[in-house]
């Protein structure tokens, strides 16, 4: 794969300050805490993470849905954090987002039609006539009947109704596509029907997908690199076959190991983690994962770790692999990249 | 049989059911499993009739004195209703009164709905400092109470139809603004809104073509229920003898009017309350209907 | 087989809506032995939940009926039990977890408050015994800190931890039969292996019988020791857990079996069943699933195929049939 960056997130920080009344101090809120990562064009990117970890608050702020509170974005060459109001407008055909619940994400009071001509008319493509036969085209691609051109979105299945928000997405023939959660409100019978979908669109249209989800099955299934995310950070990014193969970070380890098994023979060891995730408004010191880790030292909980790099641009967060010595383990610091 | 149920699972089954019918037809086979909306849609419908086609139906001239026949009981001379201290025929002014009560009860309706839909647009949309103006404009103005403030703007500018139905708008937009501000709030927070930011839709398109189309049911709600107000709130203020001048018959008026005869003619009171009394209920139960039946929340699934 | 706790035959509900009836439930027989794990396994609208709620009573009274069938219970037929009697069984002898956490729990009382009211319901306790029992099964649990939990309040709780309390409260009375509705659905991976492992130990420690409603498969094979696979409102196989993987019987086991994504190749095209799960106003004669089955010939659309039962694996499904198995 020709790894030319389509996107670079650099430094993503997102604080949300919860208001306490008037004399007390905001809470600040670290949703997403100073995290960088590289989309390759073409790949797939998965970010998952258990509820709270920031994982979709990291895709609304790369689509400026929410204004990041520092850091860059950089698509194509651009700073998507700083650019105008207009411009930004402008580049949403270029990068789109395909939303987790298929019931929230359509407009009730209007009919497909007007949902799929809606991106075109705003963004001044093709001419009037042509754009209702692009919107059939559409729904042609996605296995919808256009037939179904005048009806309202309560009249379809919420598997129909996420190919619907798929088509609305892929109609503009962006470059890059933000899917958070896509599948996981769907039923399972759906939800390989919308994964091939999505599979199939990334190749008739050489799509770049962010692939956001806590769906590990589905994530090893589809996705070409992982990035883990654990109370607003990243705690190791690799290629999706390394990561399942060889997980580093312990987060990472208890993550895999908690899917449920596949068949009942199967007998899978598992690390049962302790507890529940701290909340992102006091993320514990040190390491934010020590409350939790089955390894956690002294370190662990004074110092931040630093991210190190394995081969294969396999990187991880931990103190396990920076007590240890340099040679054994044959990494370099980040910052020597 | 049906309509025994709540009415929230009736329109669940309608909407279920109805795929190919109108929305015409939708509407009736709604209607037709709740006695409560059917009343109060047969209500509203006779006050219609009787306020556009009133003046072809009144047996009796409404401001026509005849001092000869006054204060006649109820089925004397001709009289279904009896008369008035000035022999005017109750009947007739009941009939004419109607006119009245629903020009204001709409007119009224359409100017506050319609400023304060504007102004919980702007508070909720915009956010920011004009939201807290703006609203804390409307918290002065609900700390009144609402018949107080109407009085005393109509004082203000003085009586007659028109005035009234100012002061009545005057005095009702607030209601309107905090509703459809809430509504505006929760809005946009939808992800169907989020969607189209995502596709790059501006924010003048999204408030015209997403936000503003998802307010109608809201919007019609809160009116069907505010008419009774209104009409129930003229006709108070007529009866302390501001808004519509005698010898124009309105209810408040007339109720007015026959205060000094409640005990020798009881007829000149009863009528006139009984016309509020069954307009009030046909407006509310209609409101009420149209509400559990348009309630997004039931509605969709 | 008389160890058989709930016995579940020829169950057909109906609900009203409007002028309208639907049937969400037509025909649903299966048994739960004592001491075992049955899965009931389905998608949205196969009446699985539907199912446990008329187990538990808890059927909506005035839109839904009950219209055939018996459930029955340790021998007693429950079907038609007046509600007073049935609140004696209700977190006594049957109790249920349900799958929001925190719909579920009252906001306004404090977890004391709730876990000390089937006691109160269902047993003759002090108030000190009481207290004791619920810090007895909080700790069961695994719920740290019970002495000061039972004075806080369910929003002050977090989602597994909120799970752990509708378990312990489940488990109070001490029941024969535990239901759960999908009782990690709403929860992270590495909680929902917190709660199966902590249910898991629990069924075992207390000697229960549990009814498990799941859509995910993989919940199952961890769990149950038998299966009933339902599809819109019928049961359409019903297996033993290792059988039911290694061979099921019926085209949707099979289709959701082999749509999982570990059971296909990385970056492939998942195998998917084709269509969607039809509403219970959709549905018409012969097989309920013959729409959408990659193995449908003239007669299952003509006809609904009966239960065939191979030893204890039983399946609807006219390729069963053995004279018109040979056909296909």
């Amino acid at each position: 794969m020709a790894e030319e960056a389509l996107l670079q997130v650099n430094r993503l920080k997102k604080y949300y300050g919860i208001s306490q009344g008037l004399f007390k101090k905001d809470i600040i809120v670290r949703a997403v805490d100073d995290i960088s990562f590289t989309v390759h064009r073409g790949e797939t990117f998965a970010l998952v993470g258990e509820s709270g970890c920031g994982k979709s608050t990291t895709g609304k702020t790369i689509l400026r849905l929410t204004e990041p509170t520092e850091g860059e974005v950089i698509f194509n060459g651009t700073d998507v954090a700083t650019l105008q109001y207009n411009d930004m407008r402008s580049l949403r055909q270029q990068m789109q987002m395909v939303f987790q619940d298929p019931y929230a994400s359509l407009n009730p009071k209007k009919t497909i039609k007007q949902l799929l001509m809606e991106p075109l008319r705003v963004h001044k493509k093709f001419k009037e006539k042509e754009r209702l036969q692009k919107v059939t085209e559409m729904l042609d691609i996605v296995g919808l009947s256009k037939e179904y051109l005048d009806r309202y979105p309560h009249e379809f299945s919420g598997g129909q109704r996420q190919r619907i928000g798929i088509a609305r997405a892929v109609i503009l023939q962006p470059d890059f596509i933000v899917a958070d959660e896509p599948v996981s409100a769907l039923d399972v019978s759906v939800q390989s029907q919308v994964i091939n979908l999505m599979l199939d669109l990334q190749k008739e249209f050489g799509l770049t997908y962010l692939f956001i989800s806590h769906d590990l099955s589905v994530i090893e299934h589809m996705t070409d690199r992982v990035a883990v995310m654990y109370l607003g950070k990243i705690v190791e990014v690799a290629d999706t076959e390394t990561l399942f193969k060889d997980p580093k970070h312990p987060y990472t380890q208890a993550l895999i190991s908690a899917v449920p098994i596949s068949h009942p023979a199967e007998n899978k060891e598992r690390i049962i983690l302790k507890g529940d995730v701290p909340s992102p408004a006091n993320p514990p010191s040190g390491c934010a994962f020590h409350t939790r880790c089955p390894f956690a030292m002294d370190i662990c909980r004074q110092k931040e770790p630093e991210t190190l790099l394995f081969e294969d641009g396999h990187t991880a967060t931990c103190h396990l692999y920076t007590t240890k010595s340099r040679e054994e383990l044959n990494y370099v610091t980040s910052d020597s990249k | 049989m049906a309509s025994s149920l709540p009415q929230g699972e009736q329109a669940l089954g309608s909407v279920l059911k109805s795929k190919q019918k109108t929305k015409i037809g939708e509407f009736f086979s709604n209607l037709s499993r709740s006695w409560t909306g059917m009343l109060g849609f047969g209500i509203i419908m006779l006050l219609l009739f009787l306020s556009i086609f009133g003046p072809w139906i009144t047996p009796y001239d409404p401001m026509h004195a005849e001092f000869s026949k006054g204060l006649l009981p109820p089925l004397t001379d001709g009289h279904l209703l009896g008369t008035d201290h000035l022999g005017r025929d109750i009947f007739s002014r009941i009939i004419m009164g109607a006119r009245v009560s629903v020009i204001i009860g709409i007119a009224t309706a359409c100017i506050a709905g319609v400023i304060g839909t504007i102004v919980g647009i702007i508070a909720g949309y915009f956010r920011g400092w004009i939201d807290i103006v703006l609203m804390r404009l409307v918290d002065v103005q609900l700390s009144f109470p609402f018949i107080v403030l109407v009085l005393v703007i109509n004082a203000i500018i003085g009586a007659g139809l028109r005035n009234i139905i100012i002061s009545l708008a005057i005095g009702g937009w607030v209601i309107f603004a905090r509703v459809i501000r809430s509504e505006v709030l929760a809005l946009r927070e939808k992800e169907f809104i989020t969607s189209s930011i995502a596709t790059g839709v501006s924010r003048l398109q999204i408030l015209v073509k997403h936000i503003l189309p998802n307010l109608f049911t809201p919007i019609i709600i809160l009116a069907s229920l505010q008419i009774g107000t209104y009409i129930i709130a003229e006709a108070s203020i007529s009866f302390l003898g501001f808004g519509v001048q005698p010898p124009t018959p309105a209810w408040g008026n007339m109720l007015n009017e026959g205060r000094d005869y409640i005990f020798s003619s009881w007829w000149l009171v009863t009528f006139p309350g009984i016309a509020i009394v069954i307009t009030a209920l046909g407006v509310n139960l209609f409101g009420d209907w149209l509400r559990d039946t348009l309630d997004p929340e039931l509605k969709g699934e | 087989m008389s160890d058989a706790i709930l016995k579940i035959k020829n169950l057909k509900i109906e609900f009203k809506s409007g002028k309208e009836t639907v049937q969400p439930i037509r025909g649903v027989n299966f048994e739960l032995k004592k001491g075992e794990t049955l899965g009931v396994v389905g998608e949205s609208g196969s009446g699985k939940s539907v199912t446990s709620l008329a187990i538990m009573g808890l059927l909506p009274e005035r839109t839904s009926k009950i219209v055939d069938g018996e459930i029955n219970f340790k021998g007693n037929d429950i079907t038609n039990l007046k509600e007073k009697q049935y609140r004696k069984i209700r977190g006594n002898e049957i109790s249920m977890i349900f799958q929001e956490p925190m719909t579920s729990l009252n906001p306004v009382f404090t977890i004391g408050q709730q876990l000390s009211e089937p006691l109160r319901q269902h047993r003759n306790m002090s108030k000190k015994e009481i207290e004791k029992a619920v810090i007895n099964v909080l700790n069961q649990v695994g719920i740290p800190r019970a002495e000061q939990i039972i004075n806080e309040y369910p929003h002050q709780l977090s989602g597994g931890m909120r799970q752990r309390v509708m378990i312990s409260l489940a488990l109070l009375c001490e029941p024969d039969l535990m239901i759960a509705d999908e009782p990690t659905t709403a929860l992270d991976v590495t909680i929902q292996a917190q709660i199966l492992e902590l249910m898991k130990n629990i069924k075992q420690e207390n000697d229960m019988s549990l009814l498990l409603i799941t859509h995910d498969l993989g919940v199952v094979a961890e769990m149950c020791d038998r299966v009933v696979v339902m599809y819109a409102g019928e049961i359409v196989e019903v297996a033993e857990i290792n059988e039911l993987f290694n061979e099921p019987l019926h085209p949707y086991t099979r289709g959701l079996i082999d749509s999982m994504p570990t059971q296909n190749t990385r970056k492939e095209r998942l195998y998917s069943i084709r269509g969607q799960v039809p509403r219970p106003n959709e549905i018409t004669k012969g097989c309920v699933f013959a729409n959408r089955c990659p193995l449908a010939f003239s007669k299952c659309f003509e006809e609904t195929p009966p239960v065939f039962a191979r030893d204890d694996h039983l399946s609807k499904c006219w390729l069963q049939n053995t004279k018109e198995g040979e056909v296909v």
